[in-house]
């Protein structure tokens, strides 16, 4: 694939326009076939332009428009514009900007798709591109899918230096000078003669020339911030408590609500009687929403004690009562009426299987919380013709035309200010919470609301991962891994929540096979099977969507046939691996561990997994002891490539967060059913990962890849396979459903 | 009701029952002190009575034995506390929402400990759940705040 085709596909038409007293850069963002289309959009105004970049005497503001939720996003936007304009991001203002469709997110779009993200072949290559314009269209501006970097990067550069060149023009055309003798420093234009003039002070300037958009990005050698060590721009806010979250919203008479809805997601309200609550201090009013009803009151405490004191007739919702109906289900669709997808089939596996001692295994894995530790929250102001919502989401674009349906306010009278979430893990690609929080204000015009969710709320009333099962079947033949059949069954992931925020998409759901089907091993005899089981809960993208259950399934059960055909674990990965990224994290990893085997001496065990998600190989080792109160995770060695990295001190961070979150969920964390509704609605039944439980953790960024990835997801997926391999080798005991603590401690 | 915080008198009209917690983030608009579980198992609302740690989900207002300090009581951006310091050395917030109650138990650990070894670490900040898994940083924060505050 050429440089061209690759810049064509991942990029916007960068530009700019006058603003009141200055000048903003930024994507034009539909493609047209006129000389200047920059020069149309200009009489248009600004709607004609999606900025990236705003400058005007007052200061440069950087629009930063993925969401962040705790995985720096915000800063390495910033960052990524501030290389080429060359400015201290740190004196820039950082908005979210509006919902808008110049914003669309076309990898999150290109890797939805039922090729594997090593097949750079014609085919999937030409569907990307096909996808990439779809999501171009319909403008969707979804952060997830650790897209954000990938989608991103070139685009905010070249955002910058157009400004930059943009400048330059301004100062030359004001000075006399030659552009040739200009150059740029810290947000000003220098002069041959040392003289200085600021951004600020040529942003007027800027307005009324043509901008300079054929500009060629600095090379990774001229970086002076990117790919460096540097400060978070959010750290030292973060540090000092004065980060204000969606949840901290505080305006003059503001109120405060919560919601109780029905434990039986999607089950409706028969009946009620708020006249309890109603009589409780500070309770202004009781109000039905969706699934249920809110209560509306001086204080978050006084709401969250009225709303248990409604007295309500739940209507059951039409999904299984019982986890052990739930897994009845899953295993009943385990049959050809329930084929999905065969995205993998290689050699012929039937014959394979049936020509030696078939090997065979199911796994399982529970639903799971996304549990972020800021509890859904909005804050929203219902005027005549104008909504005002403070929230943190992933969807802002899903969020204002839901905002514009519930009031029958134009979409254009929606602000959104976007704020920083307190976790998400895809959570927040949901947008319950915040339609709720619009018909409570609704309900009460002029006056704004906060509503927050109770954690237990919060918990039972999740978009949680599904329910999950897998059985294998495979052979091994003199010491090699032959056959491996696995089939993977779960409920619709993509049919549950496109069917929420967008429309259901034709065709196969990949995201069932994510993790299995698109492992880059060449087994002889190799095939991934999906089964769409009928939908149980709604359930939502978990960081690492369908991998996070799947890698687990996939690489146990390659384990299990390795070790039956008593060869190494790392060993045979290395000779059954097809993908040259994907060996250097492979061999990596174990140079990283001194790998030498699983046996590590008595009581102990070590072990290994490694998973392709989101474009990005990831290796990962652990060590475990043995002790007398349970299992102790010792080390944990992590190697990935997700190419180029620009944010290294945070991509570090990214890497060991994922693999906590990943094993924290596989020692500890389930969410069960009875009588339709969740039994863990706390922490203190779904703890994760606590600092007592943290290994030492030992990673390494290869950068070596061609394209750029994002990391915030793909160390979650290995670490659970990873930690049940260790586990067999210190006990011979092989887990195959989480959470593991169903079946050993941990100390 | 009176509430000293931070060195500062506050008057509030809230019932003896509420939560400490509620009466910061609703009643005074002190919103660094968060809501995560409100039962104790998480330590977001970590907030200092008297210089020990309290989990401020779980004080009723009656029930307040003495000064609160919050984060904002610990140090500021133009005035940092050696904790908040090494916090931002390391890097250490991911989301962030979890920091301030992780670093008033790392000020009551110090405070009673000022050489912890990584079981005192656990042991004390065990209670304070970060579900972003900053923890590897939050114990190397601990150590080099620990370290700064010997030599200060």
């Amino acid at each position: 694939m050429g440089r061209a085709r690759t810049i064509a596909r991942r990029s916007f038409l960068i530009g700019s326009a006058a603003i009141a007293g200055g000048v903003a850069f930024g994507a034009y963002f539909v493609t047209r076939p006129t000389p200047n289309p920059l020069l149309d959009g200009l009489a248009e105004g600004e709607a004609a332009l999606t900025p990236f970049v705003k400058i005007t005497p007052d200061g440069i503001t950087l629009i930063v428009p993925r969401a962040d939720v705790g995985q720096g996003i915000a800063s390495t936007q910033a960052m990524l514009i501030a290389e080429e304009l060359d400015i201290d991001p740190g004196m820039a203002t950082l908005d979210p900007g509006q919902p808008h469709r110049a914003y669309f997110n076309g990898t999150v779009a290109a890797d939805g798709l039922s090729f594997p993200g090593w097949d750079k072949g014609f085919v999937a290559e030409t569907v990307r591109d096909l996808m990439m314009n779809v999501a171009r269209l319909s403008g969707s501006q979804f952060t997830g899918g650790s897209s954000s970097t990938a989608d991103l990067h070139e685009t905010l550069r070249r955002a910058g230096a157009t400004a930059r060149e943009t400048l330059k023009a301004a100062a030359a055309a004001r000075t006399r000078l030659p552009i040739s003798d200009l150059r740029t420093e810290e947000g000003h234009v220098v002069l041959p003669d040392g003289g200085r003039i600021a951004y600020t002070d040529l942003a007027a300037d800027a307005a009324v020339i043509a901008p300079v958009t054929d500009v060629a990005l600095r090379p990774a050698s001229e970086w002076t911030r990117l790919g460096k060590p540097y400060q978070r721009l959010d750290i030292v806010a973060k540090s000092t408590g004065t980060q204000a979250y969606g949840i901290d919203v505080v305006l003059p008479g503001m109120l405060y609500a919560t919601v109780r809805a029905n434990p039986g997601r999607g089950g409706g309200l028969a009946d009620y009687s708020a006249d309890a609550a109603l009589a409780m201090q500070g309770v202004q009013s009781v109000v039905e929403v969706n699934e249920g009803l809110a209560v509306i009151a001086n204080n978050t405490w006084f709401a969250f004690q009225a709303a248990q004191a409604l007295e309500i007739d739940w209507l059951p919702p039409d999904y299984p009562a019982s986890s052990a109906e739930m897994w009845q289900a899953l295993s009943d669709a385990h049959a050809d009426e329930f084929r999905n997808s065969r995205l993998r089939d290689e050699g012929d596996v039937e014959r394979a299987l049936n020509r030696a001692t078939k090997i065979e295994s199911e796994y399982r894995t529970p639903f799971l919380a996304h549990a972020a530790l800021e509890p859904l929250s909005a804050t929203v102001l219902v005027e005549k013709n104008r909504v005002t919502i403070w929230t943190a989401t992933q969807v802002p674009h899903v969020v204002r035309d839901a905002a514009a349906e519930v009031t029958g306010i134009d979409a254009a009278n929606v602000i959104l200010h976007a704020l920083p979430a307190g976790g998400s893990f895809g959570r927040r690609l949901d947008h319950d919470y915040v339609v709720q929080a619009i018909q409570i204000a609704a309900s009460m015009p002029g006056t704004p609301i906060k509503t927050t969710w109770s954690r237990e709320e919060d918990m039972s009333h999740d978009f949680p991962r599904p329910l999950h099962m897998a059985r294998g079947r495979g052979t091994v033949e003199d010491g090699r891994v032959v056959a491996f059949d696995l089939d993977t069954i779960s409920p619709s992931l993509v049919a549950s929540w496109f069917g929420r925020v967008f429309i259901v998409p034709p065709g196969p759901d990949a995201m069932l096979v994510w993790g299995a089907f698109d492992q880059p091993y060449a087994i002889p005899n190799y095939r991934v099977t999906g089964y769409a089981a009928p939908p149980l809960v709604p359930v939502g993208s978990w960081r690492s969507p369908g991998a996070c259950s799947n890698s687990f399934f996939h690489e146990s059960f390659l384990s299990e046939l390795i070790h039956a055909a008593g060869a190494d674990p790392l060993e045979e990965r290395l000779r059954l691996i097809d993908h040259a990224d994907s060996r250097r994290v492979l061999e990596a990893v174990g140079e990283m561990a001194s790998w030498s085997g699983a046996d590590i001496g008595p009581r102990r065990g070590r072990g290994v997994a490694f998973a392709y998600t989101h474009g990005v190989p990831v290796a990962e080792v652990i060590d475990v002891t043995l002790t007398e109160q349970g299992i102790r995770i010792d080390e944990v060695w992590i190697a990935a490539d997700c190419g180029t990295v620009f944010d290294p001190v945070n991509a570090e961070a990214q890497l060991t967060g994922a693999a906590v979150y990943g094993l924290g969920h596989a020692m500890n964390c389930e969410l069960t059913y009875e009588n339709h509704a969740v039994q863990q609605t706390n922490f203190d039944a779904f703890e994760g990962m606590r600092l007592h439980h943290t290994p030492r953790f030992h990673t390494q960024l290869l950068g070596l890849a061609e394209r750029v990835r994002g990391i915030g997801e793909p160390a979650t997926a290995p670490a659970a396979p990873a930690l049940a391999d260790a586990i067999f080798a210190a006990t011979g005991r092989r887990l195959r459903e989480m959470p593991f603590n169903k079946f050993v401690d941990f100390a | 009701m009176d509430l000293t915080i931070n060195g500062t008198s506050h008057t509030v009209d809230l019932p003896d029952d509420m939560p400490l917690l509620w009466a910061l983030r609703d009643g005074l608009n002190i919103t660094s002190v968060k809501y995560g579980c409100g039962i104790a198992q998480c330590g977001a609302c970590t907030v200092h009575i008297d210089g020990e740690a309290v989990r401020s989900c779980q004080v009723a207002l009656a029930d307040v034995w003495g000064e609160i300090t919050t984060i904002e009581g610990l140090g500021t951006p133009d005035a940092l506390h050696v904790i908040q310091a090494a916090w931002i050395e390391h890097q250490v917030a991911q989301c962030g929402y979890c920091q301030s109650g992780q670093m008033m138990q790392a000020a009551d650990l110090l405070e009673r400990n000022p050489e912890p070894s990584d079981e005192d670490i656990d042991a004390a900040m065990s209670g304070n759940l970060c579900r972003c898994g900053t923890y590897p940083r939050i114990r190397a924060a601990v150590h080099a705040a620990a370290s700064a505050m010997r030599e200060a």
